[in-house]
């Protein structure tokens, strides 16, 4: 690794751009820290709206999410043991403390917390190339890259900002995947979401750099509502990155993002996620409450989305990327390594709807469980009657550690034309006393054998992702078994 | 190099080697043959400090240290190698990968300079020459898909990266063909030094014509009961194991004729 690709002072100037735009728009007002008080109504909703200072429409949309969401009830058919969430208790808002002008002023607390998770904001070597949109709490901190992906015509900003400056694009194509009614986490998302990423590639343009956003959950009590809308229009190309960490805390935290992906004819959307929110403590206290909605619409013919997750933290995953494969020859993909420690449960798999002629999915789930953790996969393949020659095949792959954790399997299939091909295959497996004898008789240690088994059992999820992501995503498997056998 | 003493040890309870004496000195090549659950595997395992094999009585000096206190992983760092009789597959591990890590494991162990990748990469297109391997079995997983005789191969190749002073194989010759038998012979041969030593457990004697032993040992009933030169494998291929209950009256017919493996 070589160190510092890119000039920190253009960076900063950067940062500082960004920054000073708020400023303009007023978005930061004089006293410390700009925080909700707990609880949830329509007053909430309409003082956060103003607090973003967002356009009326955009205030209706919450409030008419928010209306709907009060008639739904709380999901619960998933395999998950889940204590009754108070959304009374919970902030809605939170911004970081104003008055940051460059990277200077950032928190070094912050900053040192960053670099210990390897977030490029001053661009280590590690991610160079990639531009980066750091949420901190509720709202962006900086923003890198821009000028470049100005010059190829992509957009690359918050989403509070692209409200506020591409509203039509952001009213055109919001709610179009994900509609604000489509689920209860889903609607509580769409009234409260603070901010989130919002991508635009044009036509023809294949976007130069992976984009990265890195999430982080501090303020105490603080729901994370992100929202994430991606556009590719035709033949226009992105890789997504999506990153995560969260500090050790004793309050379980609420997290309910959603994420959209629209692709146009022969459009690709690469979606790839690696998600380290802290899981709670050995006995399962703490630990993020993670529910999250994402879906992708290969609206166009030829087109492709795939997605990319390696899930270790929460407390409790929730979470199904799927595919909506509407365009005729479209493609839609799911690659996932889902990590299950002490008292973690995760529920998680993908939907594939095949509705355009000839579509294909493909659906490799590789679940891992050690200590007490509990790993489903519940996947969805259906094919709509037009659907001719549609065509999934699903791998669902489950590695036991130790004794006393579950893995389960729930793979519903609907499938409506006669001419579809769908396949399923499983495996539930154990590392095997004589693969951990056959390691450690050639000279390697208990842990590292049983990461590196590991890793192997996760090697096809794992060369999805781009490179840099995938020696992370290693590292943070190893973190995540420590203390999993012996 | 390796002195076992009077060594006793169980399996699931069941008492399988029972006053086991060897003596092992530096560049020499012992072969050990004797009937089905005699206790030929349980030794390489017990020698490799397998979870589950228990040791009632007895020692084990290795160098000078007691082996049966160390970790598996401390084992094989000291230069003990056990060629199993059945390889291990790990899916999505990549050999070269693994054999690096186990290589690099080892020396850190003893306090050496890791191996880079070029250094490593150099070392072991050494090695596959001399093994006649050819490099394709590095790009797979370990043992995943491979032949019986890939996999035998693929012991015999991780023993010749990994230079132990003390290798231990276990039915090496187990279900090769001639001309694979003869490969892996001609690896472990390369491998043939004046501070290596050997112990070949194998049924047949037929791996003996490629591998000269120094010694021959029988083993029947958990115990050394006859050893000799390169003649005894062939009087035991011509005549079987019967012969030796008139001299050891103290063994069972059963243990002489194959108890159930």
């Amino acid at each position: 690794m070589t160190p510092e690709t890119l000039s920190p002072v253009r960076d900063n100037a950067e940062v500082e751009a960004a920054l000073n735009r708020r400023y303009e728009a007023g978005f930061v007002t004089d006293i410390e820290s700009d925080s909700l008080p707990p609880g949830l109504s329509e007053d909430i909703v309409r003082q956060l709206s103003a607090l973003k200072n967002e356009p009326a429409w955009m205030t209706d949309w919450r409030l008419a999410a928010y209306r709907h969401w009060l008639t739904m009830p709380t999901p619960d058919w998933a395999k998950l043991k889940i204590d009754p969430i108070d959304y009374q208790a919970v902030s809605y808002y939170s911004a970081p403390k104003a008055g940051l002008k460059s990277l200077d002023e950032v928190d070094p607390k912050l900053l040192e917390t960053y670099e210990k998770l390897g977030v490029p904001l001053h661009e280590r070597a590690r991610l160079a190339g990639v531009a980066v949109d750091a949420v901190f709490d509720s709202v962006s901190v900086g923003t890198t890259f821009r000028k470049e992906l100005a010059e190829a015509g992509v957009i690359f900003c918050s989403m509070s900002e692209a409200i506020r400056e591409h509203g039509d694009l952001v009213r055109q194509y919001m709610g179009s995947v994900v509609p604000t009614g489509d689920n209860y986490f889903a609607a509580l998302n769409s009234a409260v979401f603070s901010d989130g990423s919002f991508v635009f590639i044009p036509k023809g343009v294949r976007c130069p750099m992976e984009l990265s956003t890195y999430f982080r959950i501090n303020a105490i009590n603080t729901g994370q509502f992100e929202r994430t809308l991606i556009i590719c229009e035709d033949d226009a190309y992105v890789s997504y990155l999506e990153g995560c960490t969260a500090p050790m805390r004793d309050e379980n935290q609420l997290h309910a993002a959603v994420v959209e992906l629209v692709a146009l004819e022969r459009a690709q959307i690469k979606y790839s996620t690696v998600q380290n929110w802290y899981p709670g403590d050995e006995n399962g206290v703490g630990g993020i409450y993670n529910f999250v909605t994402k879906r992708g619409d290969c609206r166009g013919n030829d087109s492709k989305i795939s997605w990319t997750q390696v899930e270790t933290g929460s407390a409790i995953t929730w979470k199904y990327p799927s595919c909506i494969l509407r365009g005729d020859r479209s493609v839609g993909e799911f690659y996932s390594v889902a990590l299950t420690h002490h008292r973690q449960q995760a529920d998680t798999g993908t939907k594939m709807i095949h509705i355009g002629k000839q579509t294909k999915s493909k659906i490799v789930s590789k679940g891992i469980s050690a200590g007490h953790g509990q790993n489903s996969y519940r996947g969805l393949v259906k094919v709509e009657k037009g659907a001719d020659g549609a065509r999934n095949y699903t791998q669902c792959d489950s590695l036991l550690i130790g004794k006393r954790c579950g893995a389960h399997t729930f793979p519903y299939m609907e499938v409506k034309n006669p001419t579809a091909i769908v396949e399923h295959e499983a495996t539930t497996s154990k590392i095997s006393d004589d693969q951990m004898f056959y390691c450690r008789s050639r000279g390697i240690g208990e842990e590292d054998a049983v990461s590196m088994i590991v890793d192997g059992f996760c090697k096809q999820v794992f060369r999805e992702l781009p490179m840099e992501f995938a020696v992370e995503a290693k590292k943070l498997l190893e973190v995540s078994l420590e203390g999993a056998v012996g | 190099m390796l002195k076992i003493d009077n060594l006793h040890a169980r399996v699931e309870g069941r008492e399988i080697l029972k006053g086991l004496s060897l003596t092992v000195n530096a560049g020499e090549v012992h072969a050990i043959m004797g009937p089905n659950g005699a206790g030929k595997s349980t030794l390489g395992h017990v020698l490799s400090g397998r979870e589950g094999y228990e040791v009632t009585a007895g020692s084990v000096l290795y160098n000078g240290v007691n082996l049966l206190d160390l970790e598996p992983e401390e084992r094989a760092a000291a230069g003990v190698f056990l060629a199993f009789q059945y390889p291990v597959e790990i899916p999505g591990v990549n050999n070269t990968y693994f054999l690096r890590a186990a290589l690099n494991a080892q020396r850190k162990h003893r306090g050496e300079e890791e191996l880079d990748s070029m250094r490593f990469l150099k070392l072991v297109r050494e090695k596959l020459k001399v093994m006649q391997i050819s490099d394709e079995l590095l790009h797979r997983a370990v043992n995943e898909g491979f032949s019986g005789g890939e996999k035998k191969r693929n012991e015999i190749f991780q023993m010749a990266v990994l230079e132990p002073k003390l290798a231990i194989l276990d039915e090496t010759d187990s279900g090769l063909d001639i001309d694979a038998l003869k490969q892996v012979a001609g690896g472990v041969n390369a491998l043939r030094s004046p501070d290596r030593s050997f112990i070949v457990v194998t049924h047949y004697q037929r791996l003996l014509d490629y591998i000269e032993p120094d010694f021959v040992h029988v083993l029947a009933g958990g115990r050394i009961v006859e050893s000799g030169d390169k003649s005894l494998a062939v009087k035991l291929e011509e005549q079987g194991y019967a012969w030796l209950a008139d001299i050891h009256p103290d063994l069972a017919r059963a243990e002489l004729a194959g108890a159930p493996a």
